[in-house]
């Protein structure tokens, strides 16, 4: 499977591009500083006094993770880092400026959050010097995903917050283990589909015009579907169970090439929407405001899409080209610091800036996938491809949502949104999609590196004399 | 602050937020394909053996195309063969190109075969097998200029 596309690629070496790297961080520090002396000349009418301390810390967390790179993982994607820095730094200003406007102390908070992930990216690429290792932890990734779905609703540790469970709170910390757990759900789906793949690509019978599996390789995809529903139904979060499902029917079908398990698939999704929206009222309210959110909003009505209109009035009011920093009001949007950010930055950049992010954004899937098409082993791959459709389908599910083209679930914008789990476990997305590019684009090892093991096989093998 | 300055500092934010897209995607552009294999790093990977798997670089035709390949060290040094007249067969019998007489070699042990612009050395079931260097082949390898083959106790190697 790699041998075509390193056919193709043939002669050809990747560079490190390291200078590359350290060029884009540069101009993805201007953006996230800019962002932030924006902010104070547009709310406060000077530069912010701390400009220089808080772009000096900016700086310095971006270069020590580039410096890292440098030395554990030489031929890693250049532009991954620097697109995440500056999605962060534009983040921070955004949620900054709504700290402004309301009197609350977020980006400070997120700020530490961020100096948090970048500490564990450096420890995910020192640590982790080859992804394959993790193949060892496929059961228990597994196992301690569903261990970390489960405990909020364990009684006194779980914390319900805006109607939804999925909140554990240890002291004076909350923290969403859900974050976590999209992480180990990619490796131990990699590790599962690695080792069945055959059985669930190849057995199977054929109907109309796809092939749709056995009925006993359902299994997987069935628990997966009850797990994704049991998360709807207890924890009452529809993006986590949408985020999760879609993922591994995104793998599977990505493992096996058959279309036929997106048909299962998307039936067994179909269906389990229908009778949720049928069964629980958040779900209706949900579909109810998408579809006719007006019909919700202003004097006389529940109010229920209270937020999703304001952010709406705000991205028309911000119109093409934005308000400009501290001249548009998303601090009328409830939660506009995490789930509505793009609510926020379409109000005051306007469609010029929403499109740059959603490029951003889109980038950052591209490497992802890059990284699993030029990697040489089936598990990296996998994760590759896990990782980055887990971004599109958060990126498309909340963004989406905001803008009202489906209906509105409750997902963190990776990166911009204000959450400490959310961020510091795109932080160690990233760093996995890292170390998989980095051992992708490397060089590949000479036959006298490699070809050890066969040559061990050819000995034991049996000479056939031809004459 | 001026509504002037304002709008100014609007755009130029803006202006800042898709040089850094574009130069992004710049990157990737000229990240497209990499970079050719110098010649020195070329030169200095053969003693080990080429890359495995067809990931070497094929002789360029300009100037670096092999002609013959010709006996380097054993006891028939300087015995050639023209590569116009591939396929070549190796071995101690009689219709082989190159006769090696050589106690470790088979009647029919190995041939030199194009492929496309690359050339491929394929083990013919030999008793004690062909190597280059130390690496015992199990599937037809690729050979460049200077890639030693060794059969028995003879080493041949592609000459231009």
């Amino acid at each position: 499977m790699a041998a075509g596309q390193q056919g193709a690629i043939m002669g050809f070496v990747h560079r490190r591009r390291r200078g590359a790297e350290l060029f884009l961080l540069v101009l993805a520090l201007a953006v996230g500083v800019g962002a932030y002396a924006a902010v104070g000349i547009g709310v406060e009418g000077e530069v912010p006094v701390d400009l220089l301390g808080y772009g000096g810390w900016l700086a310095g967390l971006v270069v020590a993770a580039h410096v890292v790179i440098r030395f554990v993982a030489p031929y890693a994607d250049p532009v991954l880092l620097p697109v995440v820095a500056a999605l962060n730094g534009l983040g921070l200003a955004v949620i900054h400026r709504l700290d402004l406007a309301d009197g609350t102390t977020f980006a400070r908070q997120q700020l530490t959050w961020m100096t948090l992930g970048v500490l564990l990216f450096v420890g995910t690429l020192v640590v982790l010097r080859d992804h394959r290792v993790l193949t060892r932890f496929t059961y228990t990734s597994g196992l301690a995903a569903i261990v970390l779905l489960l405990l909020p609703l364990v009684p006194g540790l779980g914390k319900t917050i805006n109607g939804a469970r999925i909140w554990i709170g240890v002291g004076p910390f909350s923290f969403q283990p859900g974050e976590v757990a999209k992480v180990l759900l990619v490796v131990a789906f990699a590790g599962y589909l690695v080792l069945h793949r055959d059985a669930l690509a190849l057995a199977g019978r054929r109907l109309l015009v796809v092939d749709l599996p056995r009925g006993r390789d359902l299994g997987p995809i069935l628990a997966m579907w009850l797990i994704s529903l049991g998360i709807l139904v207890f924890q009452r979060d529809l993006g986590s169970s949408l985020l999760f499902f879609g993922l591994f029917l995104v793998m599977l079908y990505v493992a096996t090439e058959r279309p036929g398990w997106l048909v299962v698939g998307s039936t067994l999704f179909l269906g389990g929407a229908l009778v949720a929206w049928r069964l629980f009222g958040h779900v209706r309210t949900r579909v109810d405001i998408w579809l006719d959110p007006f019909a919700y909003y202003g004097e006389g009505t529940s109010d229920q899409s209270y937020q999703l209109v304001e952010s709406l009035f705000g991205m028309g009011w911000g119109g093409l080209l934005g308000r400009g920093f501290g001249e548009g009001s998303p601090d009328r949007i409830p939660y506009a610091e995490s789930d509505f950010i793009i609510g926020a930055i379409g109000e005051e950049l306007g469609l010029t800036g929403v499109i740059a992010v959603l490029l951003l954004y889109g980038l950052i899937v591209e490497r992802a996938l890059r990284a699993a098409l030029i990697s040489r082993d089936g598990f990296g791959k996998l994760v590759a491809t896990g990782l980055a459709s887990v971004f599109a389908l958060q990126v498309f599910v909340v963004v989406g949502g905001v803008t009202r083209l489906i209906p509105l679930t409750g997902l963190t914008t990776p990166f911009l949104s204000y959450g400490g789990s959310s961020l510091v476990a795109n932080w160690v997305i990233i760093a996995l999609v890292l170390r998989i590019s980095d051992l992708a684009r490397r060089p590949a090892p000479s036959v006298g590196d490699t070809a050890g093991d066969t040559a061990a096989d050819a000995e034991t093998t049996q000479v056939v004399r031809l004459s | 602050m001026s509504e002037l300055t304002l709008f100014l500092i609007r755009v130029a934010y803006l202006a800042i937020l898709w040089i850094f897209v574009l130069s992004a995607i710049s990157v990737i552009r000229s990240d497209m394909f990499g970079a050719r294999v110098p010649e020195a790093a070329r030169g200095a990977a053969e003693p080990r053996g080429p890359k495995g798997k067809g990931r070497s670089k094929p002789p360029a035709k300009r100037r670096g195309s092999p002609t013959h390949v010709i006996v380097t060290e054993g006891s028939n040094v300087g015995e050639r063969a023209e590569l116009d007249q591939a396929p070549i067969l190796i071995g101690r019998g009689t219709d082989a190109a190159i006769r090696l007489d050589d106690d470790y070699v088979s009647t029919r042990h190995a041939r030199i075969a194009a492929s496309g612009d690359q050339w491929f050395v394929e083990d013919l079931g030999s008793t004690n097998g062909t190597y280059i260097g130390s690496v015992r082949i199990t599937q037809p390898t690729t050979v460049t200029l200077g890639t030693q083959v060794r059969i028995g106790k003879t080493i041949l190697e592609l000459r231009k």
